[in-house]
């Protein structure tokens, strides 16, 4: 059902009078003659995109790990032990399942979150020591996961538990915001329901308010960390 | 919290910031970090290719968006609409305050958090909702600051820059803080008391650093994850924007994305890019269930078709505030406005009128540092010279001696006889304030002028009459000079 709008037309007719501008009329949208943007490491090669990637990693705080679809169920479990463990929630993904990471989650008896059971998602989110998630997309210039947020895939378990670790399939790694922007728009053009919320998020939350000091880890999570699956 | 900040007169305002010195340093510190920063990221950084490609490419979709904006927002608030959200067009501060406390009062709210938005302080939106009963909590951690200690913003990025640890320490205090002066702690703090504030909220409000046409959507750019947790738990959520703060397309919203987070704060982005499109009703647990976009006028069509059109381009990144040298003599608060700085100087007699903001664009030496900074290219510099001429010109009311002062001079300078009178008469008016050949201490209008500098004590040979005795001369070596001096 359609939301209500209210107060519109008056509002609109008295900036389009002082536009001179018959209200509402679409105007022809330019070639923009600046886009820099598309020419940014346009001849990057994959290597040197996860290159890119790790070395943003660094002034974010955010700690990456390499590995390959065979060790990653392994390499996982050593991270998690590294963490301290604790209790753990995961996104409803099935890659976690196609990534063969299932007896990983069953070993540290992971909360896989399950809209069906309200609010309780929300209080294992938020008493748990680590979140998993699976990215999307991966910016390389920021170290920035691109997270399609949506029932399943929930927002709460990159954002709830101090610590992140988001798994980062090599073939996700595009330069930057613009490819992600593309993608985007290529979902709008096809007709798919764009998710209701889209997170690109680089590394731990943080804060320089007070006497411009950098503080890691204010609301959101304290550390984070990626692994960077080569053959995925 | 309104536009206004203070009560007092600009120049009083101005004498009592220049001499807080913690005040001082600490913003001239943050201007230096900040500047750095974003030299560093923007032409500093190879990779991006040329920076002002990028300002170009930020001027050109900022102005296409500004003359067609109300086609943007009706596709704006039709997508808006069709994903369940709702749409409410503000034309003043008080329409816009009256439609989100009705929305709090159908919801019942109780308790209300906000992420950090300069819009709902523009509109004394806080204020409003507490008159209701509403518990409404700042949570951005500069914003949380000054709402624990009743302070305002200094800045449109670093809102508390003007505040040091032990200040802020002592203000937590009153919320049961026993700890020490140590930033991590301070921070630590308020992520413990806010949190169960967050997952227990009915409503959530935040501003809107972009709202992208054709899909509907709103993007949020922040650190702190306050912004996550606020457009999460509660199961209302109620977006302010500026109606000039949209662009056409995702397309845009990369370049306008890019140009803010390396502008304002140095990162390639910020932690949290949030882009948020309505889904009413929709299954998630940690969603909101209801939507609100309320597009705030309140002043801002008074550019539009104007010289200053250009002023409502800005993408609020405070760069042109972090460069300037009279903010970081007199700090936020003088100007009297939540907007300060040179944007602030051009943008709240837009919105507030020259009656209270008129003094404002002479806060500027007019260096253009602003103009060269700003990642948009708003030419703020002529901007507020076009204010002080509109200003003059009747605009605002010059005060009344001045204007006096204005047309008596206008009068003994067209007329040859009395500015001849005039030119013979300084040298001996002014003879009793002279010491050791200049005028330390000036009076009347002349005050504010020696309060900085001394006054040269006027020629008793006037130029004319220097012209007329040398012009026969032939010209020394000395008057020639060498060219070096150039």
């Amino acid at each position: 059902m359609n939301g209500t709008i209210e107060n519109r037309d008056s509002f609109l007719k008295r900036i389009a009078d002082k536009l001179n501008r018959v209200p509402g009329e679409a105007p022809e949208k330019p070639e923009w003659s600046h886009s820099p943007q598309e020419h940014v490491y346009e001849d990057y090669s994959e290597d040197q995109l996860v290159e890119m990637m790790k070395n943003a990693c660094e002034p974010i705080h955010t700690k990456a790990f390499e590995t390959t679809s065979a060790k990653l169920a392994e390499q996982l479990d050593m991270l998690i032990t590294e963490y301290g463990a604790g209790k753990i929630v995961a996104t409803k993904d099935a890659r976690f399942n196609e990534f063969g990471l299932k007896d990983v989650l069953e070993k540290y008896q992971v909360y896989t979150w399950d809209y069906s059971e309200g609010h309780k998602n929300i209080d294992k989110a938020a008493e748990a020591a680590i979140g998993l998630s699976i990215c999307d997309v991966m910016l390389a210039e920021s170290a920035t996961a691109g997270l399609f947020n949506d029932k399943d895939k929930a927002r709460s378990v990159s954002l709830l538990p101090e610590i992140s670790i988001v798994i980062v399939p090599k073939s996700r790694i595009v330069p930057r915001l613009t490819q992600a922007m593309q993608l985007v728009e290529n979902k709008v053009k096809n007709g798919e329901k764009l998710s209701s919320y889209i997170n690109f998020i680089s590394g731990p939350s943080n804060s320089a308010d007070i006497e411009m000091r950098l503080v890691v880890g204010v609301h959101g999570p304290i550390k984070v960390a990626y692994l960077i699956v080569s053959d995925l | 919290m309104p536009m206004k900040v203070g009560n007092q007169p600009f120049f009083k305002g101005v004498d009592e910031a220049i001499h807080d010195s913690f005040m001082v340093n600490a913003v001239s510190s943050a201007q230096d970090g900040l500047r750095g920063r974003k030299l560093s990221a923007t032409v500093g950084d190879d990779a991006l290719g040329d920076w002002e490609e990028w300002r170009s490419a930020g001027e050109e979709i900022r102005a296409h968006t500004l003359n067609n904006l109300d086609y943007y927002l009706k596709q704006l608030s039709d997508n808006f609409s069709n994903r369940g959200g709702h749409v409410f067009f503000a034309e003043t501060a008080e329409e816009a305050r009256e439609y989100i406390k009705k929305v709090c009062k159908e919801k019942n709210a109780k308790h209300v958090v906000k992420a950090k938005s300069m819009v709902t302080e523009e509109i004394s939106l806080n204020e409003a909702l507490e008159e209701e009963g509403c518990e409404v909590l700042e949570t951005d951690l500069a914003e949380f600051i000054l709402q624990v200690d009743h302070d305002q913003p200094s800045h449109i990025v670093v809102p508390s820059v003007h505040k040091n640890r032990q200040q802020i320490r002592d203000a937590f205090k009153k919320l049961g803080y026993e700890g020490s002066d140590d930033p991590k702690e301070l921070a630590g703090f308020a992520r413990k008391t806010l949190r169960s504030k967050f997952l227990n909220a009915d409503v959530g409000i935040t501003g809107c650093n972009f709202a992208v046409a054709d899909t509907g959507s709103i993007c949020l750019v922040t650190n702190e994850g306050n912004a996550n947790m606020v457009t999460s738990f509660p199961e209302t959520q109620i977006t302010v924007m500026g109606m000039e703060r949209l662009v056409p397309t995702w397309k845009e919203l990369d370049v306008v994305v890019s140009l803010l987070c390396r502008s304002s704060v140095g990162q390639r982005l910020t932690t949290y890019v949030t882009d948020i499109t309505p889904e009413a009703n929709q299954e998630a647990v940690d969603s909101p269930k209801d939507y609100h976009l309320v597009i705030v006028d309140a002043g801002r069509s008074n550019a539009l078709g104007t010289d200053f059109q250009s002023a409502l381009h800005c993408i609020r990144c405070a760069a042109c505030i972090n460069v300037c040298p009279v903010y970081r003599h007199i700090g936020g608060h003088a100007y009297g406005s939540i907007y300060p700085g040179p944007i602030g100087a051009v943008l709240s007699p837009i919105l507030g009128g020259y009656d209270a903001y008129g003094k404002l664009p002479y806060a500027s030496s007019l260096c253009a540092a602003c103009s060269e900074a700003c990642p948009v290219k708003i030419p703020l510099h002529k901007l507020l010279i076009r204010h002080r001429q509109k200003y003059v010109e009747g605009g605002g009311h010059p005060p009344i001696m001045e204007k006096a002062a204005m047309k008596g001079f206008g009068i003994g300078a067209s007329s040859s006889p009395i500015f001849k009178a005039g030119v013979k008469m300084a040298p001996i008016m002014l003879k009793p304030l002279v010491h050791d050949g200049s005028i330390p201490k000036g009076p009347g209008p002349m005050k504010p002028w020696t309060h900085g500098r001394d006054l040269p004590e006027p020629s008793r040979e006037n130029f004319r009459a220097w012209f007329k005795k040398h012009r026969d001369q032939p010209m020394t070596s000395h008057d020639k000079g060498t060219g070096e001096s150039l």
